[in-house]
């Protein structure tokens, strides 16, 4: 739960619950001890609402300087680590000044808050981010350093289908070896999507091995001279297996669901940007490797059912 | 370094199978706990094994057959699968979620087998999705397999006609398409294989290639198994299609294998009702491909079907399948310039089987045939491989086998030019297939234009053809030739004495030209022909008088004297001996004095001119006396004459014992028993005494030669003679004169005791008792040897 707990005996028991908890869509979140635990899931426009029951440590008295709950929404820089910024960061007081010396109830309600940016969790441990919700519960102390106690939460934004989807089309090639065109249907796709496409390939005077389709996500964290990007390989998908002459045209079916993926995030805050790319890899005889990489939009489709 | 290959081949493929059996396992193990995660991994992993590349097409097959066995384990546990409630569906995108391609393909291919079986989607759909899928493998050997794969799990599911997977939206059309499809892609790949990798290893490719074609070939198999695949069908979409892909895949080994697949796929009636679009392909494909094979396999195929019942052969006659055919064959002999002759000649003989079967009663078709070969031919000049050679005689014996008849044959005018393309001596062994088809038949050839025709076929046997080395022909081999030329000239016959007559001066025009080797053979039986029909004519001459046919036996012996004339060149005297003997009998038949004179005459120079060897002066003399005994035609003057020479003939004779018998049997020659004119009884006397006196001279020879006294056997045969004209009546012959002659040799027997012939004594012995019986039969003759005692 928290790192203090092998130090000092904390005074109180904190939990947080929400009003829905029970029906309310649990998904797994990844805590930075590698530990993953379920979370509820909110989304934006959403009410938040629920009780906050403290129970101090049998015998014991807490003395405090006020209770109150915190809706937070943070980024954490890897490379700036323990330095949250916070984007959203709504306040709710439980309690005045006093002591406790049993267990308490606060209810609590955040009403239609808005939380543009969705819960985000960069791999990267060198170079990376962590944007995230929590519900700060504070129980304020004069001399002594505050307890604290966090609930994560989860939040996605769902979109609805984009009314303009262009395919992706374009002829490239090396001049004399290799002219091909691919074909990706759409240039927007969401999570569970597929991907489905054709390369014709016009031109080949060089031997190929294989070719395959990657999925690379690319985060940028900065900006101007400071911006630090990190790509990751999500998915290599075999296309193709053999040498192709000229004239064939190989399909595309890339089942998205399979991976890890999250929408794609554009400059959220000024302070990060998750992009994804299709990277179309032909391999030679040689192990020479020929790519073209496009990027594609990632949306998290509204369900409908 | 090509064992060293081999071993690592069955190195990797070990390796391969090992792999592919321990992921197998695991696999069988998550199917058993129904995991199906791990089922789908274990076996992506375990068909990641047939990604090699290391392995020939043999070996790749062994372990793709492994594969093969373990994907139906899984193909059945998905069927349970779906019916525990997972959704066909799911299964389909689940397993393309896997990573690489070639796992990939066989897990989807696997799934949408079981797909199409739960009729959850249309198969039509299923099938569509999976040909144009399997797209991603290019690489040709892991792509046939694949796609053959794909062949394998659909047989059973396409929307055939009659089968449950038909439907509103599943038509044959979809599944023609599918095969069509796969096949097409199929073929790419296998002639894609040709020209990957270096030139060196070509052949080893080819080798390889071959291996690989049923893979290709199955696809077409199925479409000809298709119910749904009719008539119509077959001649809009599956030919076209097939042979836009033969014709444009331009590669020689697909063209023919392919090519002879779809003559032996599709039925024979599909074959003749798209006559023209099939052959329209073949002068399309690569000069090098051996179209020969293929025409020709297709025409064995439409000259059986035409056999096999008359029903069809009107639609022979519709389609026009022959003028199609020759066209064709034409067109594809003026395209391959290259072709050699062989294969031409391999095309013309299959078309003339076919016509043969197909058109029996159009000649003109057949010599059309043979008639084009020949105009290939002439371009050629003469054949000198064996191969083509075999061929043309296959060919030239085709007609003579089916019409069983040479004078069909012989209407054929174009048949002798094609064999005069023939070297020597298969235009000799096909002379003989010809006697011999003749003889097997019992054909008689009745004009001499027919006669005429024959031999301008088999000349090769008649006489020595340009540039024929005697040194090579094998003496057993030339008598048998020869004598079957000779047997041959039975067969020759007309019953119209005139037309006779021209076959054999045709026949002898013919033989003269043979050279004194073949004459001995030949002349004999042409003899006979003409002495045949000779006495047919003398028979005829009792009946019609007056007759001034030009076939009078006069006139033929007038050519057998100039035909046995010829054998003196020969030289065969002995046999023209015999022959002028024999012509001279049948000239006394015909009473013909002069006639039989000269041949009379002839003989006898020959007898004195040529036959110079002590027995075969014997033989020819009892041959010559024989016959003069017999001849009845002569006056007195010429039979004087004759029969003067003989006798002097006989005295001239080397050794004494053959003088002795000559002498004896000349005395014949004075006594015919059925004649009154010729029964000169001094005569015969005359010549028994001086045999007599011959066959003592010869006893004392051998005394003084041998220090023993000679044989009896002499003295015997004498008697015998005198005991014959003592029967007949000759008055010369007296009964005393038997008696000392009887005791001579009783004495002679006596006194010699040293040499013991008991042959002679035998002789003698039965001789006496031959004499005992007459006396004892009674009767005229009994009273005439009473008088003789033994």
């Amino acid at each position: 739960m928290n790192f203090l707990v092998g130090a000092f005996k904390p005074p109180c028991n904190i939990a947080v619950s929400f009003v829905d908890g029970r029906t309310r869509k649990q998904v797994p979140l990844k805590k930075e001890n590698g530990q993953v635990v379920k979370v509820p899931l909110f989304q934006s426009q959403e009410n938040i609402a629920g009780e906050v029951i403290i129970e101090p440590t049998q015998g014991k008295k807490v003395e405090h300087t006020g209770v109150k709950i915190e809706l937070l929404g943070q980024i954490e820089m890897y490379f700036d680590r323990g330095n949250f910024y916070d984007f959203t960061s709504l306040v709710r007081e439980l309690d005045v000044p006093g002591e406790l010396y049993e267990t308490k109830t606060y209810p609590f309600e955040f009403s239609t808050v808005e939380m543009p940016y969705e819960s985000y969790n960069g791999i990267n441990v060198r170079l990376s981010l962590y944007g995230r919700y929590v519900l700060k519960v504070t129980i304020g102390r004069n001399y002594l350093s505050n307890i604290a106690e966090y609930q994560d939460f989860v939040v996605h934004n769902y979109t609805p289908l984009p009314s303009i989807n262009n395919s992706i089309k374009m002829e490239v090639g090396i001049e004399d070896c290799l002219h091909i065109e691919f074909e990706y249907s759409k240039s927007k796709y969401h999570l569970k999507d597929v991907i489905v496409g054709k390369i014709y390939f016009l031109l080949v005077r060089i031997k190929m091995k294989n070719m395959e389709l990657e999925i690379r996500r690319r985060e940028s964290t900065g900006s101007g001279p400071n911006t630090y990007v990190e790509t990751e390989t999500l998915a290599k998908f075999e296309l193709m297996d053999g040498a192709p002459v000229r004239g064939e045209s190989i399909p595309i079916r890339l089942f998205l669901s399979p991976y890890e993926l999250t929408p794609t995030y554009r400059n959220i805050n000024n302070k990060f940007s998750v992009k994804y790319y299709l990277n179309l890899v032909l391999v030679d005889d040689e192990d020479r490797r020929y790519f073209k990489q496009q990027e594609f939009t990632v949306y998290r489709l509204l369900e409908t059912s | 370094m090509m064992v060293e290959r081999a071993e690592d081949e069955e190195k990797w493929l070990a390796a391969g199978i090992a792999a592919i059996q321990q992921n197998a396992f695991y696999m069988h193990r998550a199917l058993d706990s129904n995991n199906l995660r791990d089922a789908l991994k274990y076996s992506a992993q375990m068909l990641s094994e047939l990604r090699t590349s290391r392995l020939s097409p043999h070996k790749y097959y062994e372990l793709y057959m492994r594969a093969f066995d373990e994907l139906r384990k899984l193909e059945m546990f998905f069927k349970e699968e779906t019916r525990r409630g997972c959704s066909t569906i799911d299964l389909y995108e689940l397993v393309q979620h896997a990573g690489n391609i070639l796992p990939r393909l066989y897990l989807l291919c696997t799934v949408g087998s079981v797909y199409i079986k739960s009729k959850e989607a249309p198969a039509k759909d299923v099938l569509k999705d999976l040909v144009e899928m399997c797209r991603g493998i290019q690489h040709p050997l892991r792509g046939l397999f694949l796609r053959s794969y794909l062949s394998q799990v659909s047989r059973d599911k396409l929307p055939d006609i009659g089968s449950e997977y038909e439907g509103d939206a599943d038509t044959v059309t979809d599944a023609v398409e599918f095969v069509l499809q796969n096949f097409t892609e199929m073929n790419k790949l296998w002639v894609r294989m040709q020209h990957q990798g270096p030139a060196r290893e070509k052949e080893k490719r080819e080798k390889e290639r071959s291996e690989l074609r049923d893979l290709v070939g199955k696809n077409l198999h199925v479409l000809g198994q298709l119910e749904g695949v009719d008539l119509d069908m077959y001649k809009e979409t599956v030919l076209p299609r097939v042979l836009e892909q033969v014709v444009n895949c331009k590669d020689e080994i697909a063209q023919f294998y392919l090519m002879d697949c779809i003559i032996q796929v599709f039925p024979d009636e599909y074959h003749l009702q798209t006559l023209e679009t099939l052959l329209g392909a073949c002068p399309q494909l690569q000069p090098s491909v051996d179209i020969k094979t293929v025409l020709s396999q297709l025409m064995e195929r439409l000259s059986n079907y035409a056999a096999s019942s008359a029903e069809v052969l009107p639609e022979f006659l519709q389609v026009e399948a022959f003028a199609k055919l020759s066209n064709s064959i034409w067109k594809v002999i003026e395209a391959q310039v290259d072709m050699p002759i062989l294969g031409a000649v391999t095309l013309y003989s299959s078309l003339l089987t076919f016509t043969l079967h197909v058109h029996p009663d159009r000649l003109d078709y057949v010599d059309q045939v043979l008639g084009a070969c020949v105009t290939k031919l002439s371009s050629a000049g003469k054949l000198e491989d064996s191969k083509s050679t075999k061929q043309i005689v296959a060919l030239l014996s085709a007609p003579l086998e089916k019409y069983n008849d040479i004078v069909t044959v012989l209407k054929l005018s174009n048949y002798p030019r094609v064999m005069e393309y023939l070297d020597n001596r298969t235009n000799k062994v096909m002379a003989i297939v010809i006697i011999q088809s003749i003889m097997k038949n019992k054909t008689c050839i009745a004009t001499a234009e027919k006669v005429e025709a024959l031999f301008e076929l088999i000349k090769g046997l008649i006489k020595d053809l340009d540039g024929d080395l005697h040194d090579e022909v094998d003496d057993e081999d030339f008598k048998e030739e020869q004598n079957s030329v000779a047997r041959l000239l039975q067969m020759l016959y007309s019953d119209d004495p005139d037309e006779m007559l021209l076959i054999i001066c045709a026949l002898r025009k013919h033989f003269l030209t043979g050279g004194p080797q073949r004459l001995p053979y030949t002349i004999p039986p042409l003899v006979f022909s003409s002495l045949k029909l000779i006495r047919k004519l003398q028979g005829r001459d009792q009946n019609v008088v007056g007759e001034e046919a030009s076939a009078s036996p006069k006139k033929i012996f007038q050519l057998l004297n100039q035909t046995i004339e010829a054998l003196s060149a020969v030289p065969a005297s002995e046999l023209a001996l015999r022959l002028y003997l024999q012509c001279a009998e049948a000239a006394n038949d015909c009473d013909l004095e002069p006639v039989a004179y000269e041949f009379f005459t002839q003989a006898y120079i020959l007898y004195e001119e040529e036959i110079a060897d002590s027995k075969a002066q014997v033989t020819a003399l009892h041959l010559i006396v024989g016959t003069l005994q017999r001849t009845h035609v002569f006056g007195v003057e010429n039979r004087d004459t004759l029969t003067h020479k003989a006798t002097g003939y006989s005295a001239k004779l080397l050794k004494k014992p053959d003088q002795c018998r000559a002498v004896y049997a000349c005395s014949h020659l004075f006594w015919v028993d059925d004649q009154d004119s010729i029964r000169d009884g001094e005569r015969v006397l005359l010549c028994l005494k001086r045999a007599l006196r011959i066959a003592n001279a010869a006893q004392q020879m051998a005394n003084v030669a041998r220090g023993g006294s000679g044989s009896v056997t002499l003295f015997v045969e004498i008697l015998n003679k005198y005991l014959y004209f003592f029967e007949k009546g000759n008055p010369q012959i007296t009964a005393a004169a038997i008696q000392s002659l009887i005791e001579l040799i009783t004495t002679e027997i006596q006194s010699d005791t040293m040499s013991q012939d008991p042959a002679a004594d035998a002789f003698f012995a039965s001789t006496l008792r031959y004499i005992q019986f007459q006396k004892q039969k009674g009767g005229a003759l009994a009273e005439k040897y009473e008088s003789i005692k033994v």
